[in-house]
């Protein structure tokens, strides 16, 4: 075996690689830019290599810059991890005449698969299932019907030379299609002057499963199982599990089959995932297939219990594969979350800085659950501007779905994450969504259950309840220690709290009584007349809340607020107070207070130098977003928006000096 | 026998509805509490004792012998705050509007010699209107009694001023002589002259918001020490304040069962400080993860917000806490950073709690207009502060502690009982380039012997070792072990007693 591999990645996936190189006694090196000197995958590793700037493009992605590392440090192979250089061939090829193994399939698969017009060939040449159409010229309507009531309905028609939506037009009908051809004719030669079009099979609903192969180098190929990642947004997968709720085992065969036919037609000789698009039928088409490990791995590394990254070892240094087809058995079933830097109720906007508090949910396995987070990330780093804003990927692993969603749903509760913005709340909300824990899915999932975005959910019915009882165990446990402070008129009886309580969780009000304390807390809720046993070990200063309600386990995120806490929990996020009833009959006299609006303009905090102006008259901007960096004290102090809006107004240039209070730029 | 006591249940019911339940609709219609409503929200439930509730005025002129109400304006007592006693006094708006009469003085007065004879917080909660022009120079003389015990009291024992509605003339002046002063957003006022008075005399207009709200006091007077949205948000806050403060100045910070290690370790801090020098970062991070349970109760947070003040605990005892906040102005000392925080120490001295200092100081700020603003004198304010402060003095410089700034901010030389530094510190007279540009001015056409001799002036002086050689620092520590580092240092402090050489008082220069 390899004594020492170099790892050219970072993050993450670098630190995933480590784990298993160790675990399998091969000695790792890091390579690392100047924004990952204090990085993780850095100190995990036993060696690291400084290899530029902060930008890939001058560090992670310099092939010569790699070669360099490992020839310094004596690597014999490189794992290249996902992204960066790991699908091209030209660095496979530069290791390989280096006499550096590359930890991946050969050039020649890489290539083959690198291109989508020869993948479709090679794929046709292994009767793997392609999307029906016709790829010549179609000269009639008539014709266009023909071709249609071939493939089946429903068609689209589309522009050959077209892109975007244009000229694109779908069909349910022969009538349909006839009337639709000229249609798009015509409109295909007024918007690309080439009035060609091209009839192809419309997947309605599709859905995005893929499987994962796995080869060595002497002709052995095997798959374990799909993925299915259909919850997408803008094309980027979000949630990915594994199996896929939409196969039976027949279909997984046959998807199976194809995927081994292909990768055997190109020589695949290690990891590597063949996408299809698969219809609600489960009918399913190849789409290209992604020669490298793919971001969501661990999910089928649960239910196989396979350890892709060695397996990928073991097949570079030549090994035959340990495995059979028949070896590869599902068991149980995993869900996968990307945990990104990004605001998710201001339309995802990336969000960078320090991660001043970063605690992910305990990992490992407790009572049939697995919790595994794979991250490249650590409390006190610094999520950078330079690269994917990936935090985390949360997996866990249950026998069933949906033990294994609410195994996630908790995971993901429990998962405390300040100093920068997350989509924590919007993955909470995934797993919570009824069509989501149906698995009705499609690729559509996010912008046809989301069309407006996502908002925190407002809470109600169970939730309502269950957030208004942590309320409550918080304030008791707060109150329980005022009890015992040093000092008291008369320190034989300590003050006393009332037992009635008005918990107030945004604008909606629970009321209810704190009926026994002896085993953890008895709540019994005015309204419904229920009582639930509250059990906590939570502590003041803890982000998050762990306990139970009648058993049943609980986790929330509490952060303190001005006389209460913010709970966040299953994608719901409620400053709650709790106050006596006589506070809360006093709390409702008072008026709503109305923010005075500052958003208008935004003005210069202190006297200081306009280092950098981001926006340009007229730009729309988003909440959050930088708008301009002063210079104050040799300090750099940037400035954000604090809404949405539209730059009105520039008042300020690079360069200037201003004063304090000096408008630098008024918005509409 | 039934009747008498039914008589006083009569009596006590007709005082408590002070100006009656229409005064009562309009206060409430006001956005705001009557003073009986917020006492209850102030004191532990059933706690509150009333005093003086059938007090009414003497006053004969302009037809005020027809209308007495019980309580004249101002409702008194004692109570307690999670069982430790406060005295306090509201103002109640329904009757005379508050205004202060000479018996209303005396009701006031009577609270304030209790709460110093008992040796316990006092709290005025106002919203009032002024002297009581009908009694004239009665209800004078009876603000100047309120300001002689404020005086007095100083120092003593806490004084806690809320202002809940508007106050002009005397009824900024006590609150002015007490400890802290809190107001609500959008409903309190405090001018000394009110807009009318202004438009008279200067021809000026302005709102009563814009002259004396609360943004104005929080953030440019630096009159009020916080403010709240409401009635009921302030008075909690009250609360949890009142649980930070000692009783008096003798008694020591009262004390809780901590739910937090004092040896917790906190690795993140070893990445606080950027490794770019001009990159700020939130010292109140260091904060919130240094004190019990990120529990930090901060004074004066909108007003020169290069300095932190607030209080935190430490083993479940309280402690002040000031830090220059490098993500305002680089955290530099200005007049309002150090009248702030000089006040803020001199709170701390005079009630025994002990004083932890975070200091990242890039010098005082330059300019005509500190100059001219006194500067020297402000700065002054806070050396002399830290200089006479006597309470256990913890100090750790996290990143720079330049020129006099170093000085200044409870140094070893100042007084400073522990002096800590991480190994990002920086304590020299000024940054590197600075530096060099004044000791090798001969050199400055030469831009690379500039940059080389600025780079051996930061390997030698722009460390914490130079000031540690010297014993100026007692030891320089890892960030992650701050809390424990602090913890300990306070326990073995605990019994400090730094005897000063009788004196009248000192003359801090005002």
């Amino acid at each position: 075996m390899f004594k020492k591999i170099l790892i050219a990645n970072r993050g993450e996936i670098a630190c995933r690689v480590i784990k298993t190189a160790e675990r399998m006694g091969i000695l790792t090196v890091a390579v690392f830019s100047d924004a990952d000197k204090d990085a993780l995958h850095v100190e995990m590793a036993d060696e690291a290599v400084h290899i530029g700037p902060a930008p890939a493009n001058q560090s992670y992605l310099v092939i010569e810059k790699i070669i360099a590392a490992c020839k310094a440090t004596g690597a014999e192979a490189v794992h290249p991890g996902y992204g960066f250089l790991s699908e091209r061939a030209a660095f496979a090829e530069a290791l390989k005449a280096e006499g550096i193994v590359f930890i991946g399939p050969n050039v020649h698969a890489i290539e083959a698969m690198g291109d989508k017009i020869e993948s479709k060939k090679f794929a046709n040449a292994a009767q793997v299932s392609t999307v029906p159409g016709y790829l010549g010229v179609i000269e009639s309507p008539e014709h266009a019907v023909r071709i249609s009531d071939d493939i089946g309905y429903p068609v689209m028609i589309k522009a050959s030379a077209g892109g975007g939506g244009k000229g694109m037009r779908i069909a349910y009908s022969s009538d349909e299609v006839a009337e639709g051809f000229a249609r798009a004719k015509s409109e295909a030669a007024s918007s690309f002057g080439d009035d060609r079009v091209f009839v192809e099979k419309f997947i309605v609903n599709p859905r995005h499963i893929e499987i994962q192969v796995l080869g060595d180098k002497h002709g052995n190929v095997i798959y374990l199982g799909e993925r299915e990642c259909s919850i997408q947004r803008r094309n980027q997968k979000v949630i990915e599990e594994a199996p896929s709720p939409l196969l039976d085992e027949a279909t997984r065969r046959k998807m199976g089959e194809q995927a081994v036919a292909l990768a055997k037609a190109v020589h695949y000789d290690s990891a590597g995932t063949v996408e299809f698009v698969a219809g609600q039928d489960k009918s399913f088409f190849f789409l290209e297939m992604n020669t490298r490990l793919q971001v969501e791995h661990p999910v089928t590394e649960l239910i196989t219990g396979v350890d892709l990254v060695e397996e990928m070892i073991r097949s570079a240094y030549g090994e035959p594969l340990r495995l059979s087809q028949a070896d590869i058995t599902l068991k149980g079933w995993a869900v996968e979350s990307r945990v990104y830097a990004e605001d998710p109720t201001r339309n995802f906007l990336p969000s960078t800085g320090r991660l001043s508090t970063y605690r992910p949910p305990a990992e490992g396995l407790e009572k049939g659950v697995t919790v595994r987070n794979d991250t490249g990330v650590y409390e006190g780093g610094e999520i950078s501007i330079f690269y994917d804003p990936m935090i985390a990927k949360l997996v866990t692993h249950a026998p069933t779905r949906a033990e294994a969603i609410a195994a996630q749903a908790h995971a993901l509760d429990a998962f405390a994450i300040d100093g920068i913005r997350h989509n924590i709340p919007f993955l909470s909300a995934l797993m919570a969504h009824p069509r989501w824990q149906s698995g009705a899915l499609s690729t559509g999932f996010i912008a046809e259950e989301f069309p407006e975005g996502f908002h925190l959910i407002e809470p109600e019915g169970e939730t309502l309840e269950i957030l208004a009882a942590i309320g409550a165990d918080i304030d008791h446990r707060l109150n329980e220690r005022k009890r015992s402070i040093s000092g008291q008129l008369r320190a034989a009886q300590p003050v006393r709290f009332e037992r009635h309580r008005v918990v107030a969780l945004g604008d909606q009000r629970v009321r209810l009584v704190i009926e026994d304390q002896a085993h953890g807390l008895t709540l019994r809720f005015a309204d419904s007349g229920k009582t639930v046993q509250v059990q906590s070990e939570w502590c003041p200063g803890q982000p998050v809340w762990h306990g139970s309600m009648d058993g049943k386990i609980v986790a929330a995120q509490v952060r303190p607020l001005l006389n209460g806490v913010r709970v966040s929990h299953g994608g719901t996020s409620t400053a709650i107070r709790v106050f006596t009833q006589r506070e809360a009959e006093l709390e409702a006299l008072m008026p709503e207070r109305v923010e005075a609006d500052t958003g208008k303009s935004l003005i210069c905090p202190m006297p200081g130098l306009v280092k950098v102006l981001s926006v340009t008259l007229g730009q729309e901007i988003k909440a959050g977003e930088i708008l301009c960096v002063v210079e104050a004290m040799k300090m750099e102090n940037v400035l954000r928006a604090e809404r949405d809006g539209t730059i009105s107004k520039i008042n300020a240039k690079e360069g200037d000096s201003l004063a304090v209070d000096a408008v630098i730029m008024e918005f509409a | 026998m039934k009747d008498i006591l039914e008589k006083l249940d009569d009596r006590r019911a007709q005082a408590r509805l002070g100006g009656g339940q229409a005064r009562i609709d309009a206060q409430h219609a006001r956005g705001k509490l009557t003073a009986r409503e917020r006492i209850e929200l102030l004191m532990d439930h059933g706690s509150f004792e009333e005093f003086d509730m059938f007090v009414q005025h003497r006053s004969t002129d302009f037809g005020m012998e027809n209308t007495k109400i019980p309580g004249d304006g101002v409702v008194t007592g004692w109570g307690t705050v999670n069982g430790r006693t406060v005295f306090v006094f509201a103002k109640d708006f329904t009757v005379f509007g508050g205004s202060l009469s000479e018996t209303h003085a005396q009701k006031i007065n009577k609270i304030q010699d209790m709460a110093l004879k008992m040796r316990a917080p006092i709290i005025g909660l106002f919203d009032a209107g002024g002297a009581r022009i009908q009694e004239g120079v009665a209800a004078l003389g009876g603000y100047g009694e309120v300001f002689r015990r404020n005086v007095i009291a100083s120092g003593v024992i806490p004084q806690i001023s809320v202002i809940l509605g508007p106050c002009a003339g005397g009824d900024v002046y006590s609150p002015a002589m007490t400890d802290f002063i809190f107001m609500v957003r959008d409903r309190s006022y405090m001018f000394v002259t009110g807009p009318d008075v202004v438009k008279t005399v200067t021809n000026e207009t302005v709102t009563a918001e814009e002259l004396g709200g609360a943004k104005v006091h929080t953030s440019k007077s630096s009159v009020a020490d916080g403010a709240w949205d409401n009635d009921v948000e302030a008075l909690l806050q009250v609360r949890r304040l009142i649980d930070f403060l000692p009783a008096n100045n003798t008694d020591g910070a009262p004390h809780w069962p901590s739910f937090d290690r004092p040896d917790r370790v906190d690795l993140s801090l070893d990445t606080l400080v950027p490794e770019n020098p001009n990159k700020p970062y939130d010292m109140k991070e260091l904060i919130l993860k240094t004190v019990d349970e990120a529990d930090f109760f901060e004074i004066q947070e909108s007003f020169a917000r290069n300095i932190l003040t607030g209080f935190g605990r430490i083993e479940g005892r309280t402690v002040g806490v000031i830090a220059n906040q490098p993500m305002v102005l680089a955290g530099v000392l200005d007049s309002d950073a150090s009248r702030k925080a000089a006040r803020f120490v001199r709170f701390c001295d005079a009630f025994e709690i002990p004083i932890v200092t975070f200091v990242d100081v890039p010098g005082f700020l330059p300019g005509t207009a500190q100059e001219y603003g006194g500067l020297i004198k402000h700065g002054a304010k806070l050396l002399f502060a830290y200089g006479e402060a006597s309470v256990p003095l913890i100090t750790v410089i996290t990143r720079k502690a330049f020129g006099g700034a170093y000085d200044v901010m409870a140094s070893k030389h100042l007084g400073g009982d522990l002096n800590y530094a991480w190994p990002t510190a920086q304590i020299a007279v000024m940054g590197a380039k600075g530096a060099v540009e004044i000791i090798f001015r001969a050199d400055m056409g030469d831009a690379d012997a500039i940059a080389a001799k600025a780079k051996d002036y930061e390997e030698r002086f722009l460390s914490p070792f130079v000031a540690a050689e010297r014993g100026y620092i007692d030891e320089v520590i890892m960030p992650h072990s701050t809390r424990r580092r602090i913890a300990r240092g306070l326990a073995m402090l605990a019994t400090k007693k730094a005897e000063r050489p009788w004196k009248k008082h000192d003359n801090i220069p005002l």
